[in-house]
């Protein structure tokens, strides 16, 4: 696997010095009967920081929530959280962490504030102490004047957000979400990214984030994994692993006049520039900087007699970089589900 | 051991809230019961003119009867609480935090204990309405509470635990309603055991649903033997913690298909 970043370690604080990651996943494989869920994953993040969990649905993401956080026991391999091992002392683990699940987990009998105070009564949190977490969460989240209305008649954000906010009350020093966003209006997403981010920033909480979002995890992740197949196919900063692919895309859209194969030729003329494509009146071409070869490109087709309507750049998507590392497009793994 | 407590504290309030929230099972509840307690009541009337009835009044009789008959009806369905909280993935939540397994147990068996309490105290109103009189007086009707509480933990604790094993409402209902006419009918709870035939006299014998009958017949007569009544209970207190353990375990095997 030719992945430059695969080899860096998260361990490594950007002073050099070694520190204990808030998780580590080695060589997890977990099988279901004749289904081999989890097939050698292994990963660590550093603490303080977003690391997203990235691939297609079944790719093995909640498996690796699921053993991380105690629920179930991997076939093989081991983890720690926390600098913990999940499976000799789990009951450990489960005080240090927080789990915010795929699906929602609040009790839609009890009102939100019901089930936040629970929630911290969970962990041991007491009286006052309790009461004013619950309270600040309940205001953080936008939800003070639903508290006392039972959860069966909260809109499908609100429980989400509720759902986060549990996760948050006992202040945990790891937090794992599984799929936060699946489900939001893009409204309610932006305000989710927008918490998630400023958990990370301001509470210095490390984050487990799995999504099958591209734009989420570009936009969230400070790393990420690719996982296809129960295993990690790609690892590094999403900028990272655009980078590979080398260069942006510039696409110039022509003028009806125009002759698309006169601007090939006027851009290949350009040097620097790779991997022409020509589609309908489009010309694409991927350069190392895109926003410099932009006014070259222009001259070249203005020099060929050939006008542009349009011109645009395009950093590499994520949706690249998966294309690349699993070999199909994201939405082809998905399996034709909407995302 | 104070975790125990607390945590078991905490979950039954969240299911005592929840159970408040819906009037109408509550009043279902409350009146499933006095059906019972009226219509054996009114046709097995005559069933005291059979050899071996000591007692004279069926409705005598039967409370204790009815008591156990509410017991298991109510009891058997205790699991379809875990299996909402699965379905709502509220028990991955709690499985994955500190919530202590034997609290997450132990609240739904004091649920149905209090839930049980309630419905036997009706069912002696209303069998004393219809003209039974207990001559055991107030400790005999403690008892028969205790005796019915002991027996709503078994089998609370069996529905949980079949609930972790099968996991769908389906079997548990199956499961249940499998076992809740067999196990009235193989006791004396409608029938004395003098006009019982043989077998099933000897089987009852060894079926705890038996043993809070005659614990609970025996302490509201008028002269009860307690060596019996105490026999009995200490029988019942022992299945309702084996069985509390046993369910207990149950939480692994769910976890293991995760």
């Amino acid at each position: 696997m030719n992945v430059p970043t695969g080899r860096t370690h998260p361990g490594v604080a950007p002073s050099g010095a070694r520190v204990e990651p808030a998780i580590a996943a080695a060589d997890l494989v977990k099988k279901y009967g004749e289904v081999t869920a989890l097939n050698g994953l292994s990963f660590a993040v550093a603490p303080g920081t977003v690391f997203g969990l990235l691939g297609p649905n079944g790719a093995g993401k909640s498996t690796t929530i699921k053993i991380l956080t105690t629920l179930s026991r991997p076939t093989s391999g081991g983890a720690t959280v926390a600098g913990i091992d999940v499976l000799r002392r789990p009951d450990a683990v489960r005080r240090a962490i927080g789990v915010v699940t795929q699906r929602a987990s609040t009790d839609p009998q009890a009102t939100g504030g019901e089930n936040l105070l629970l929630a911290g009564r969970i962990y041991g949190m007491r009286g006052r102490d309790v009461k004013a977490r619950a309270a600040e969460l309940l205001e953080r989240f936008g939800l003070t004047e639903a508290a006392d209305r039972v959860v069966r008649t909260y809109s499908g954000g609100m429980q989400r957000k509720l759902d986060v906010a549990m996760g948050l009350v006992h202040r945990p020093s790891v937090l794992f979400l599984d799929e936060p966003t699946t489900g939001l209006d893009p409204q309610a997403r932006a305000e989710m990214w927008a918490e998630i981010s400023r958990l990370a920033r301001h509470e210095e909480m490390t984050i487990l984030l799995t999504t099958h979002y591209l734009e989420e995890a570009d936009h969230l992740a400070d790393r990420l994994a690719i996982v296809d197949k129960g295993m990690i196919v790609a690892e590094g900063s999403p900028d990272q692993l655009k980078s590979e692919l080398r260069g942006d895309a510039v696409v110039a859209d022509l003028a009806a006049d125009a002759d698309p194969a006169l601007a090939r030729t006027a851009i290949e003329r350009l040097g620097g520039t790779r991997d022409i494509t020509v589609e309908g009146r489009s010309v694409r071409t991927r350069v190392d900087n895109g926003a410099a070869a932009v006014p070259a490109v222009l001259a070249a087709l203005e020099s060929a007699g050939l006008a542009a309507l349009s011109i645009t750049v395009a950093r590499p998507s994520l949706d690249d970089v998966y294309l690349r590392h699993a070999g199909r497009t994201f939405a082809a793994a998905e399996g034709g589900e909407a995302r | 051991m104070t975790t125990l407590v607390a945590h078991t504290g905490y979950f039954t309030g969240r299911q005592l809230r929840a159970l408040a929230r819906q009037p109408a099972f509550v009043v279902i509840m409350l009146i499933q019961p006095m059906i019972w307690l009226l219509l054996f009541g009114q046709l097995f009337k005559r069933v005291v003119e059979l050899p071996g009835f000591v007692s004279g009044s069926y409705v005598d009789f039967l409370t204790p009867g009815v008591v156990v008959m509410t017991v298991l009806f109510s009891s058997g369905w205790s699991g379809m609480g875990f299996i909402e909280d699965m379905d709502r993935g509220v028990m991955d939540r709690l499985l994955s935090s500190p919530a202590q397994r034997g609290a997450m147990m132990a609240s739904s068996v004091a649920n149905q204990a209090v839930t049980i309490a309630i419905q036997s105290l009706v069912i002696v109103l209303v069998g004393w309405a219809m003209g039974a009189r207990f001559d055991g007086g107030v400790l005999g009707i403690l008892v028969m509470l205790v005796a019915a509480v002991l027996l709503a933990a078994s089998f609370a604790s069996l529905s949980n635990g079949m609930a972790l094993l099968v996991r769908t409402r389906e079997s548990l209902i199956g499961f249940s309603t499998m076992l809740t006419l067999p196990l009235s009918f193989l006791s004396s709870a409608m029938m004395a055991k003098e006009a019982m035939p043989d077998w099933i006299r000897d089987v009852s014998a060894y079926s705890p649903v038996d043993w809070a009958v005659v614990a609970m017949r025996e302490a509201l007569s008028a002269d009860p033997d307690w060596g019996a009544v105490l026999g009995r209970l200490g029988g019942l207190l022992a299945v309702a913690l084996v069985t509390g353990w046993i369910a207990t375990r149950a939480f692994r095997t769910y976890q293991r298909s995760l």
